[in-house]
């Protein structure tokens, strides 16, 4: 059977993906750019637009870093204003589990699935550094063990609070006089290692039930709750090798949790350039991918391999002969990729190295090959194939599309290649549904249902 | 020469259907729309129409109660709440000129998290923002935190030291909170985005600056996250009906709202607010524009006769089952009565008030179609909008940044 893709729009975040240096590229803060973002996803039917979410600005070497989009704003706020300037559009929000309580950002999400018609998601990210740490109340380190069960048990709660309340508990009846059908409605009591709290949730049950629940989590542990608890997975595994094994990997964990293949859809964030030819793509993704990596930008990457400075490094020659500083120490910080280098910096050092003498590259030309290369280089009716493909071979159920340049980037994806989708019968035409539920083919949610999935999440 | 009176503020202070509780009965109440944009929507738009200042929205992290001090378990009063800050952004975009002062608990919250979002407000309402903090002091509300040890407060001891030190450190931590907030709002120049191709540099990281706050109840590292609002500091409201909460005002708000009995009572407090900003080191400034407003609060029952008003105030408490009870004064009569109580309690020293509608829409309906005009008629109130932004209308400026290099 035919596929349904789904389709969202990432807004452009604070990594060398925006390229803001394009006389195009407009403000990351001006609620216009996110309307006109939100306006060009709503009118191409998308699904949803995503917000990601940082809590202390990114720093290298000590000081902030300065050569990417520094600074957004705050993701229930804008969410929220995005609701008063769209009909249908699903609003998906990063929201950080660590320096947060469940019953605000309980309150916080059944506030803007009321304010939105059912249009929220929620995105479970966990943190666990003391860097974060030092803008809040809690502070301190979380050990990196101990993040996913705090996440697990912050979600169990969570969606425990939003259960307290079942949805028949006002009537309003100004004849009789009776607002509530019951006397203590949103009753809780939730107590494990990480909380102990109880009392009454004070937002009544939202048209959804709940926010839609995304993970992005990749590790064992993250897939296993995604595949327990969560809606939908934010995934970077875009191509089809990796797609489809992540995507198999994760939907056959869903038995195990009682759940079926229908109710987890894979996500995966795409990167995107379009020409009028192919040839013609692949020219422009030359040069985004150089302005992505200007030759500061290079240094630093090598900087965060390296973990070492390099000031006065001529990244227009080969990359450093030396290997890699290890260490628990690392020069970069706030920034998630650079685990990946820290795992075993020195070998992959040595890939670098090979990759450049095998193509003769120098070290920015290295970065530039070896950091985020689009996903999809083409015409429309070539990406739209690849895309189309990708989804009926199990590599994703649709993608989250990153456009390199606010708030325009989005445009010619929806005006090219999402016409050409809808063509083939495998994108909507229009919205035939209100809540993001009905968009993503979610089932609405029964209260018992929901219950259950709070057990399992807590019973992990 | 007759000197021109001094324009006064209006702000109206939004709760459910209105602030009694019966208001949700009332033949034009929506008590099935109160969890709805919409109905926000409409009222801000309302409230606009009558060109008022700034709207407020209450708030809280536990349900409502009758009780001051616990939950209680009626059935017959609004139960349930959206988050005030969320409501203010929804609405905002549909709005062009009112501002928006939701409340925030700063007992519970992040003061990093609060700082970003009103900054946000203030971005997507185009400079309209403002935050009314309020500490929270209910032991049920601690629990749906559970992560501090807070005595709650037992309403017959409420006059024992440890009590009233324990107030006094709630307003102390809610002091420490708005100056974070205060702080994080500057962390960023207003030129700090340079976006310098040829350096390859977005920001001046000169131009952005660590706050390194350290209090007795959180520390936070700075800077924002958000880049400085447009209007540099939304503006900070605070409620107080005691010597506490008027040092938080006269130290750190923007607006104080407070609760007079009468015009001599209202003299008073606007005294002791002014003695402790001078201490404080915040006087006032009759050349450069105020620094400290002082609202007066009152709730209202408006009609078209005083008998009117009376009849349905006593209608209202039939249905609630109790006489109506309020901490802030309660007027209930005719429009021009009422311009004449504001005028009376402007002239000892209130620059606006924050009325708090018995029911909705009625009430705000009588503020704005027939409270304002007989303002206006009286040369009190403005006859279009002549600023863009609350700390425009309430001439205090665009401060400049604490961190900036003069």
């Amino acid at each position: 059977m035919t596929k349904q893709i789904h389709l969202a729009a990432h807004f452009p975040g604070v990594n060398n993906t925006t390229v803001w240096s394009d006389p195009a590229a407009g403000s990351h803060i001006e609620f216009d750019s996110f309307r006109q973002f939100a306006q060009t996803a709503e009118r191409g039917r998308l699904d949803f637009l995503f917000l990601a979410e940082g809590l202390r600005l990114r720093e290298q070497n000590g000081l902030i870093y300065d050569l990417d989009v520094v600074g957004r704003p705050d993701t229930f706020t804008v969410l929220a204003a995005l609701a008063a300037v769209t009909e249908h559009i699903g609003l998906t929000g990063t929201i950080n589990s660590t320096f947060n309580e469940p019953y605000e950002v309980a309150r916080q999400f059944a506030s803007l699935d009321h304010l939105s018609g059912g249009r929220s998601a929620w995105n479970v990210v966990t943190s666990w550094d003391a860097f974060t740490g030092e803008n809040f109340r809690r502070g301190g380190y979380l050990a990196q063990g101990d993040r996913y069960e705090r996440a697990r048990t912050f979600l169990a709660t969570a969606l425990e609070l939003w259960d307290s309340w079942r949805g028949d508990e006002i009537l309003a009846d100004s004849g009789t006089g009776q607002f509530l059908a019951t006397a203590a409605p949103g009753t809780f009591r939730h107590r494990d290692a990480f909380f102990d709290i109880a009392g009454q949730f004070n937002v009544p049950r939202s048209p959804q039930g709940r926010p839609v629940i995304f993970q992005a989590g990749d590790s064992d542990e993250g897939r296993d709750f995604a595949a327990a608890s969560a809606d939908a997975i934010f995934s970077r595994y875009s191509t089809l090798e990796a797609g489809q094994a992540f995507y198999a990997d994760v939907k056959g964990r869903l038995p195990r949790f009682g759940r079926t293949r229908g109710e987890l859809l894979i996500l995966p964030a795409a990167t995107f350039v379009l020409g009028d030819t192919n040839a013609e793509a692949a020219e422009i993704a030359r040069d985004v991918r150089r302005a992505q990596v200007s030759p500061q930008t290079a240094l630093m990457f090598i900087e965060q391999l390296w973990n070492t400075e390099l000031s006065g490094f001529d990244v227009d020659g080969p990359l450093p002969s030396f290997d890699p500083v290890v260490s628990d120490t690392l020069i970069s910080q706030g920034r998630a990729s650079v685990r990946q280098f820290a795992k075993d910096p020195v070998a992959l050092a040595a890939e670098w190295r090979a990759r450049a003498e095998a193509g003769n590259l120098s070290a920015r030309e290295v970065v530039i090959e070896v950091t985020g290369r689009q996903s999809f280089v083409g015409s429309a009716e070539t990406v739209a194939t690849a895309i189309n493909e990708l989804v009926q071979a199990d590599a994703a159920d649709g993608y989250i599309m990153v456009p390199h340049i606010t708030p325009g980037g989005l445009a010619p994806f929806v005006d090219q290649v999402v016409p050409l989708l809808q063509e083939r019968g495998v994108f909507r035409a229009d919205y035939t549904g209100t809540t993001l539920r009905d968009h993503l083919g979610l089932a609405p949610l029964r209260r018992a249902e929901q219950t259950t999935a709070a057990r399992a999440v807590a019973a992990g | 020469m007759v000197p021109t009176p001094a324009p006064l503020h209006l702000a109206v202070a939004l709760d459910g259907a209105g602030w009694h509780p019966a208001a949700w009965r009332e033949p034009d109440a929506q008590p099935q729309r109160l969890f709805t944009a919409g109905y926000w929507t409409e009222l801000a738009r309302h409230a606009e129409r009558g060109l008022l200042d700034f709207l407020t929205i209450e708030d809280g992290l536990d349900l409502q109660s009758d009780d001051r001090f616990q939950a209680d378990s009626r059935t017959d009063r609004v139960r349930g709440r959206l988050d005030a800050v969320l409501i203010a952004a929804r609405v905002a975009p549909a709005t062009r000129h009112i501002g928006f002062v939701p409340t925030a608990i700063t007992t519970h919250t992040e003061p990093f998290h609060l700082s970003k979002a009103i900054a946000t407000l203030d971005y997507v309402s185009a400079g309209r923002a403002g935050i009314r903090v309020q500490v929270a002091v209910r032991a049920g509300t601690t629990a749906h935190f559970g992560r501090r040890e807070i005595p709650p407060l037992e309403p017959d001891r409420l006059a024992d030291p440890d009590t009233q030190r324990l107030i006094a450190d709630h307003f102390d931590e809610a002091a420490d909170y708005v100056e974070v907030l205060r702080r994080l709002w500057d962390s960023w120049e207003d030129d700090a985005e340079i976006r310098d191709v040829a350096t390859g540099r977005f920001i001046d990281r000169d131009k952005l600056h660590y706050i390194d706050f350290e209090g007795r109840w959180f520390s936070v590292k700075g800077p924002s996250i958000t880049p400085r609002p447009p209007q540099g500091q939304p503006i900070i409201a605070a409620l107080g009906h005691a010597s506490v909460p008027y040092q938080l005002i006269a130290r750190s708000a923007d607006v104080g709202f407070v609760t007079p009995r009468d015009a001599a009572h209202a003299a008073e407090i606007v005294a002791e607010i002014r003695t402790e900003q001078a201490r404080a080191g915040r006087p006032e400034q009759a050349s450069t524009g105020k620094t400290v407003h002082v609202f007066g609060d009152l709730v209202v029952f408006l009609d078209e006769t005083k008998a009117a008003a009376v009849a349905r105030r006593q209608r209202l408490d039939e249905r609630a089952g109790t006489e109506y009870h309020s901490d802030a004064h309660i007027f209930t009569g005719t429009a021009i009565g009422l311009a004449d109580l504001l005028q009376e309690w402007q002239a000892a020293g209130l620059s606006g008030f924050r009325l708090r509608p018995a029911a909705l829409p009625c009430d705000l309906t009588q503020l704005t179609e027939r409270l304002v005009p007989e303002l206006r008629r009286r040369c009190l109130f403005r006859a279009r909008y002549e600023a863009d932004t609350p700390r425009g209308l309430l001439g205090l400026g665009r401060p400049a940044n604490r961190y900036a290099a003069a």
